[in-house]
């Protein structure tokens, strides 16, 4: 078995204060991984440790020869300014930043590849309408419209199904699904358990430290989910230097 | 007093006028779509702090040199850059914000120059660094204008898409590993030249006008980025020609002429113009089927 991210006690934070709490582990290549867990219990932080902003505090992280533009990388929305005047093909088609980077001028193949990709996402004849007249759940479709053309080994989503209705959220787990069935790797954070255990065949809790990372069926029990919400505690600002890990 | 009289004569009779016409439209070129993008990057006082900033940098240059261009401009750009540059790095090394950063060096900067001119200089010289000369413009300051405008055309069309995905979505950039810091640095070294070529001719106190105003009120005009760019530079070149010619006729100071026909504009606009204006709001057209 391969692998894409191998963490050997890795800890990531801010400000020494650990948010992802020595997690040992790795995601396997072709892997479909949920990340789920309470709020403030690093999900987030996680992710942004995997694509490399995030330095770990401790411990290693690897990348198995990935390079950073293998990597698709969804934030949550509140990063991106909504009313810009940008139009919906012209984000698309920064899918393609791979192949035209800040100067290339765009092919009638990659324009075409563009129209192609909003249509998978249900979005067919939106191209010319500016992206401050869409939805939030239209929005995210742009998004994941995008993300197809970055046509990326591994994909990391940040709450992709947060605040948008169930037809757009079913329709856009199936370009997830989809994915992970040309063996591309997936993680997602999520909140939905029944979404999860639907279409996810790993999961991994979090609660600032792992709780259990595995199969689903046999991650997601009650004890495991009892135990996160216990353990998800706010930082504290007067907290004993950690005497755990090889420091 | 017929139309030519009023609109076009003063320019074939007067030299000082031309080359202020010339000097305007330069500056409309320039400032334009950096003033549209600096309204999109949510950094419209950023300009306002910038062009104070260049104060000590020209007035030193004002020291050493008398009243020359180049070495006023050339002090005036270098305070900017050092004021951007300091701001930046503490936004991105600490916890504080840009818009505090750029605010806590910009006064600063403002402090020193007028402390250096005021006590090395007559109040004659502080005027002039305030409120600038559109009207001796000489052909050395025309060609710094215009060699402004023209450099920063090439410069944003090389790096505009960087430029506006660093704006509209940073963490995009990132992500793909693209220049965000690099694109965001000359960008600001694009603002601060724009102002320099401004505040010889509006002055330091009004240099941003003709970059923000116009820019403030194309919002109500347009919807893309280059129709936004475009719409900003020609109402900045209106507003510089009518002002010149309010200034001339009413025998006004240039700069605040300038800059009040632009503000204008913008109360105009804000009222009238088609695109999210108060007339829009209270008139809304039919809506259509689909």
């Amino acid at each position: 078995m391969t692998v894409v991210f191998s963490l050997h006690d890795v800890t990531l934070g801010y400000d020494r204060h650990p948010a992802v709490h020595h997690l040992t582990g790795s995601f396997a290549t072709g892997s479909l991984t949920a990340v789920v867990g309470p709020n403030g219990s690093g999900k987030s932080t996680l992710l942004k440790g995997l694509i490399g902003h995030l330095p770990p505090l401790e411990g290693r992280l690897e990348r198995n020869g990935l390079r950073h533009s293998d990597i698709a990388y969804l934030p949550q929305q509140a990063e991106i300014d909504r009313s810009f005047p940008i139009s919906v093909i012209d984000t698309v088609l920064l899918g393609h930043w791979r192949t035209i980077g800040m100067f290339r001028s765009v092919t009638r193949a990659q324009w075409r590849k563009a129209e192609g990709a909003l249509r998978a996402v249900g979005l067919d004849g939106f191209g010319r309408r500016p992206i401050a007249s869409l939805s939030a759940g239209q929005f995210q479709r742009v998004l994941f419209a995008r993300m197809l053309l970055q046509n990326c080994p591994v994909i990391l989503l940040d709450e992709p199904f947060t605040a948008i209705d169930a037809k757009t959220a079913a329709d856009l787990m199936r370009v997830v699904v989809g994915w992970h069935g040309e063996g591309r790797t997936v993680v997602a954070v999520l909140h939905d358990l029944e979404q999860v255990r639907e279409n996810f065949p790993d999961t991994l809790v979090m609660a600032r430290e792992p709780v259990a990372w595995g199969a689903t069926a046999e991650v997601l029990r009650a004890e495991h989910l009892f135990k996160a919400r216990q353990m998800a505690e706010a930082w504290d600002d007067r907290a004993e230097v950690c005497r755990r890990g090889g420091g | 007093m017929d139309a030519h009289a009023a609109l076009i004569q003063p320019f074939v009779e007067f030299g000082f006028m031309r080359r202020a016409l010339v000097a305007c439209l330069a500056l409309s070129v320039g400032s334009g779509p950096v003033g549209v993008l600096l309204v999109l990057r949510r950094m419209s006082l950023v300009g306002d702090a910038l062009s104070h900033a260049v104060l000590p940098g020209a007035a030193i240059g004002f020291m050493i040199a008398g009243l020359s261009l180049v070495v006023m401009s050339l002090g005036g750009f270098i305070a900017g850059l050092v004021v951007a540059t300091l701001s930046g790095v503490v936004a991105r090394v600490t916890p504080q914000r840009e818009d505090a950063s750029f605010a806590a060096f910009y006064l600063i900067s403002l402090a020193l120059g007028v402390l250096i001119v005021s006590t090395r200089g007559s109040n004659v010289d502080l005027m002039h660094v305030l409120f600038g000369t559109i009207l001796a413009v000489d052909d050395a300051s025309l060609l710094l204008v215009v060699s402004i405008a023209t450099l920063t055309l090439f410069t944003l069309a090389v790096i505009g898409r960087g430029l506006i995905v660093e704006c509209f979505d940073p963490g995009f950039l990132r992500a793909v590993g693209g220049p965000g810091a690099v694109v965001h640095f000359v960008f600001l070294t694009l603002v601060v030249m724009n102002l320099v070529a401004g505040f010889h001719a509006l002055g330091t106190l009004m240099a941003v006008g003709l970059m923000m105003l116009p820019a403030a009120v194309a919002r109500f005009w347009a919807g893309e980025v280059a129709t936004l760019a475009a719409a900003s530079s020609a109402i900045a070149f209106a507003s510089g020609y009518a002002g010149l010619l309010l200034s001339y006729h009413a025998d006004l100071p240039s700069g605040p002429a300038i800059i009040l026909v632009a503000g204008g504009v913008y109360m105009v606009s804000v009222v009238a113009g088609p695109r999210g204006s108060l007339w829009a709001r209270v008139m809304p057209r039919q809506h259509l089927e689909a």
